[in-house]
């Protein structure tokens, strides 16, 4: 293992790091403006792991989407139904907190037997490669409709927030 | 074995994402938080889909559209999920989910 390989496995585990402690953040911050930051800096963790799973594009298209898009839109979100530094209740106590956990832990043990226990056969046969090229290419022949679907999608779904957004009485946003 | 060559690296990144959505969908009490903690559940799929892809598919583009595919979901789902906020907090004049309701008793 040469220095380079080094390099790149303190990235990957710093992206994982970033992964984990922007989802704490978003998940136990009392601010909701600080779990948004959380949830951005967790997705930025995410694309970094994209990069090294071999898609720069998807990389960037997180950041573009998720942090660029998603991220800001709950931030208009918030600021449309709270002041944004406003201490939100912490929610869950007690019993109810016990629960929880119990619940989310042993999920996370079940599958993570599962997941010890399972054995992954890699497809046999191979084509195509991880070039932008070819993903433009599939993405325009093979998976056209997954392309044209979300189009819709997203025509339909910006539709339906301005229909559901608008003010009743007034006739105004 | 490098750990980022390494296929349960990555899935057991995606099952924290998880569980961590899931304890944030539990234990948010307000909708803003509980979309947040939606959005790192869904995170922890498209992660899924590219370890996958990257490690045991046949064809590289599968997972990659796929993973196109949920980020266009989740980026409809947070606008339709916010103007939902919006009209709620503007019927309810309140963000907790536990005041959202029109009976009483």
């Amino acid at each position: 293992m040469n220095l380079y390989q080094y390099i790149a496995e303190a990235l990957f585990f710093a992206f994982i790091l970033l992964t984990f402690s922007g989802g704490l953040l978003a998940v136990r911050s009392r601010i909701l403006m600080h779990a948004v930051l959380g949830l951005a800096v967790s997705l930025l963790g995410v694309a970094g792991l994209y990069y090294f799973l071999g898609s720069p594009f998807l990389a960037m298209m997180q950041i573009l989407i998720y942090v660029g898009a998603v991220c800001i839109m709950i931030v208009f979100g918030i600021m449309v139904g709270y002041t944004p530094t406003e201490v939100v209740s912490r929610g869950i106590k007690g019993k109810n907190l016990v629960l929880a956990l119990g619940a989310c832990i042993s999920t996370f043990l079940l599958l993570l037997v599962a997941l010890n226990r399972a054995t992954w056969i890699p497809a046999a046969v191979h084509r195509g490669d991880f070039s932008l090229a070819y993903l433009g290419k599939s993405l325009l022949y093979q998976y056209c409709l997954a392309f044209e679907l979300i189009s819709v999608v997203l025509l339909t779904a910006i539709i339906g927030a301005i229909i559901l957004a608008q003010d009743k009485e007034g006739g105004h946003f | 074995m490098l750990l980022s060559a390494n296929l349960n690296t990555y899935l057991v990144v995606a099952l924290f994402l998880l569980v961590l959505g899931f304890y944030g969908v539990i234990q948010h009490r307000t909708f803003i938080g509980m979309l947040i903690s939606a959005e790192l559940i869904l995170n922890g799929a498209g992660l899924n889909f590219m370890a996958f892809n990257k490690f045991l598919a046949p064809d590289p583009a599968v997972g990659q559209v796929f993973t196109l595919f949920i980020m266009g979901i989740a980026a409809a789902e947070a606008a339709i999920a916010v103007s939902v906020i919006i009209a709620v907090y503007r019927k309810y004049n309140t963000s907790d989910p536990d005041e959202v309701h029109d009976l009483h008793g």
